[in-house]
């Protein structure tokens, strides 16, 4: 009896156990093991040896460069830095992007941060007042210098058009949800039409459309800014897509939510804006997320309509004479390619956590 | 309470409101262009498929020359679009099962190796992985006379990849038609063989058979007319190759790009679907008695698959639509061609985008139904 009160022993395996079990538990599994190091032997040692160990780190011209026939070409980057953060945007004003960027810093740290208090109010302080601040920061006026659009350009233009798209698409994917639910015969058709127009066609033909089409169906004398029409098209496209993943959340909503809703006599606006829409979106943040990541990365698309986005102000430099070398291109992709993955796999890990704790939530 | 209060009237009189809004908007906006087409000058209709469009097109899948229509334009757009597709599909679900399965891989490596991969392309915008491909990769490739030789019969440079042609003499349409015929042959046959396996449980094994049956009789056919088709071979002649196929640079990069992005959503949605089969699927069948094969086979794919292809066709369909940004590297594709160089030539951007955009509506729309159509198809039939 003595023998069964002991607790279970845990077998830890030691290394030569764990390649056993984990890498060479058979012939096939051996082979798969070797064909896998190889495989990142050759692509992960080149890449280190590229980027890191033969790379050019020091230098303010292409001639630094050029001594370093295998390696990165980082002075590239070190001289273009301020361009690919802000675009041509006057050196003097940098300071209002700087401004921009940390007030959208430290909204989303709040947000994102579990347990800090007042998140309803500073959600809200983040979708109403600051994107009029930030405008107000960006193009100028109440004192301070009007810096025109055609100057912005870099992580600015990125992050404004992916910002608007987000900000603009939210509501306006919401409404269009509703409608697609709706019973009313009209509206419903209308939703559907809407959204299955933008799902359908690519983003590029969107833009095509604001920049070719748009200032046609303008009043006679009026003209409509460059960056408003591609805004508008990245805004229309991502609400159809929003839509969609808010109407999931709805119809993840049981039955009797609707019905207690009904029951203790809300409307139906009343009974979706306390009872439904907040449960809905709960369930389709993660989702949400996730196609704010997609329209982070569908933005450089604005560098095939001629702005100087992220990766449209490196492809810029890639061409500059001033600067060509072997090695130019892939640093100059390298690095936007970091810069963007770095933004979207931080907030695809979000996404995860946040579904991760909706679930615990529903186990309990 | 009086009838213009009631629930039906006021639902009436708001989807009356909703609808004559739209409609002034819409109309509002077609009279808005009106005018400024007439201000501009610009014709409207579609009169302009019949003119000549007077530029030539690197690829052409059709016969085109600079006399050819715009309407002729469109198509050779339209098919090198869908030549992109095709070869983007095939590929991308190659790699992507073989990654979705990767990560489910006992051996540790293996699946770290293919985690890594979807975490690295699923997070960089695919234009930037297109831009990498062609201009840092392919067009970096050294010039033809210093071309990496492959097997002496593949050459890659940074004109493109030339591969032998393959040239047809009379007489090939006989083995293409015995090829035909011997393909539905074996249809029949393994029909008949699942038929009598579900009617009697005899399994007859049909695959030498169907093999022999597509092969044997268009080998024989060839042989009699005299192996009508050989190849042209790539020659490097002055700076440049002659004979044999180029596949351009423009298509290699679009290829790669797209198929190896798409990879790593498609291997997603295999991970997801093979994880989604229900354990207690496999525990049954291995109570059951059977083994590892028919296990895979007969319980979990079919069962897996159910779960994986409305995604994966949703993820066709996306790979169709990216390859659009053919525009940005110059491949000559539907956007590039038609709603590009059209549209600046003749200015019509109103029937131009509405002719573009009709047409990838039209394939998101018949893929999305025929997709429905498979889901019901497939839907389980509870009892």
């Amino acid at each position: 009896m003595a023998a069964l009160r002991r607790p279970p022993r845990i077998r830890v395996p030691g290394p030569i156990q764990w390649m056993h079990e984990n890498l060479f538990s058979s012939a096939f599994n051996s082979v798969l093991t070797l064909v896998a190091a190889f495989l990142i032997y050759q692509t992960v040692v080149p890449f280190v040896q590229w980027a890191f160990i033969d790379a050019a780190w020091s230098g303010n011209s292409r001639d630094a460069c050029l001594t370093f026939e295998d390696g990165a070409c980082w002075p590239f980057i070190i001289e273009r830095s301020g361009q690919i953060v802000y675009g041509f945007y006057d050196v003097a004003e940098r300071w209002r992007v700087d401004v921009v960027f940390i007030i959208l810093g430290l909204g989303l740290a709040w947000l994102t941060v579990p347990g800090t208090p007042g998140k309803i109010y500073v959600g809200a302080l983040m979708v109403a007042v600051f994107p009029i601040v930030a405008f107000v920061l960006l193009v100028g006026g109440f004192g301070l210098v009007h810096v025109p659009i055609e100057k912005w350009g870099g992580l600015l233009i990125t992050l404004v058009v992916a910002v608007t798209g987000i900000v603009v698409s939210l509501p306006l994917g919401i409404v269009l949800a509703l409608g697609r639910r709706s019973d009313l015969p009209v509206v419903k058709g209308l939703c559907v039409a809407f959204i299955e127009l933008w799902r359908g066609v690519p983003l590029i033909t969107v833009l095509f459309m604001s920049a070719n089409m748009l200032p046609l169906f303008m009043p006679d004398g009026m003209t409509i800014n460059k960056l408003l029409s591609a805004l508008i098209a990245v805004a229309l496209f991502s609400s159809a897509y929003m839509a969609e993943v808010v109407r999931g959340g709805l119809q993840a909503i049981s039955k009797g939510q609707y019905e207690a809703a009904a029951a203790v006599g809300l409307g139906y606006w009343r009974s979706m804006a306390f009872v439904i829409l907040p449960q809905a979106l709960r369930l389709s943040l993660p989702n949400i997320v996730g196609n704010f990541i997609g329209l982070l990365k569908d933005t450089s698309l604005v560098s095939i309509i001629g702005f100087y986005d992220l990766l449209g102000i490196v492809q810029a430099g890639n061409a500059d004479a001033e600067w060509a070398t072997p090695n130019t291109a892939m640093t100059g992709y390298v690095f936007a390619g970091a810069l963007f993955w770095v933004m979207c796999f931080s907030m695809s890990r979000y996404a995860k956590a946040l579904e991760d704790n909706l679930q615990a939530g529903e186990r309990r | 309470m009086s009838w213009w209060r009631t629930r039906r009237t006021q639902d009436l009189l708001f989807q009356a409101a909703l609808l004559g809004g739209v409609v002034l908007l819409i109309g509002g906006m077609a009279w808005n262009a009106a005018g400024a087409l007439e201000r501009q000058n610009i014709a409207s209709g579609f009169g302009f498929l019949d003119n000549t469009a007077g530029f030539d097109v690197v690829q052409t899948l059709v016969p085109y020359d600079e006399t050819s229509t715009y309407g002729r334009v469109l198509i050779v757009g339209l098919l090198n679009t869908l030549l992109v597709a095709i070869l983007g599909i095939v590929l991308t679900t190659l790699l992507g099962f073989v990654i979705g399965i990767g990560q489910l891989s006992s051996n540790w490596l293996v699946a770290k190796l293919c985690r890594a991969y979807v975490e690295t392309l699923r997070n960089i915008p695919l234009l930037l992985q297109l831009f990498f491909w062609y201009f840092a990769v392919l067009r970096a490739l050294p010039i033809p006379r210093d071309s990496w030789n492959i097997f002496g019969a593949f050459f890659l440079n940074n004109r493109g990849l030339y591969v032998p042609g393959p040239v047809t003499e009379p007489g090939f349409g006989l083995v293409v038609l015995a090829i035909a015929l011997g393909t539905m042959g074996s249809l029949l046959l393994s029909w008949q063989a699942r038929r009598r396996r579900e009617a009697q449980g005899v399994i007859t094994p049909v695959a030498l058979q169907s093999l022999a049956l597509i092969f044997v009789p268009a080998l024989v056919i060839s042989a009699v007319v005299g192996f009508p088709l050989h190849f042209t071979w790539p020659v490097l002649e002055g700076f440049n190759f002659e004979g044999g196929i180029v596949v351009l640079p423009e298509l290699m990069a679009l290829v790669i790009a797209l198929s190896t992005y798409t990879a790593s959503y498609i291997a997603e949605i295999v991970r997801a679907g093979i994880q989604g089969v229900a354990k207690g699927q496999i525990e049954a069948s291995q109570a059951l008695g059977l083994k590892r094969s028919p296990i895979l086979r007969l319980v979990l794919v079919p069962q897996a698959m159910r779960q994986i292809i409305p995604p994966l066709t949703s993820q066709y369909l996306n790979l169709t639509k990216n390859s659009s940004l053919a525009v940005a590297i110059a491949y000559p594709d539907l956007v590039s061609v038609f709603a590009g160089t059209t549209l600046n030539q003749t200015g019509q951007a109103i029937e131009i985008i509405a002719i573009t955009m009709g047409i990838y509506l039209t394939l998101s729309l018949l893929t999305s139904s025929a997709m429905n159509w498979y889901n019901a198809r497939i839907a389980l039939t509870e009892r």
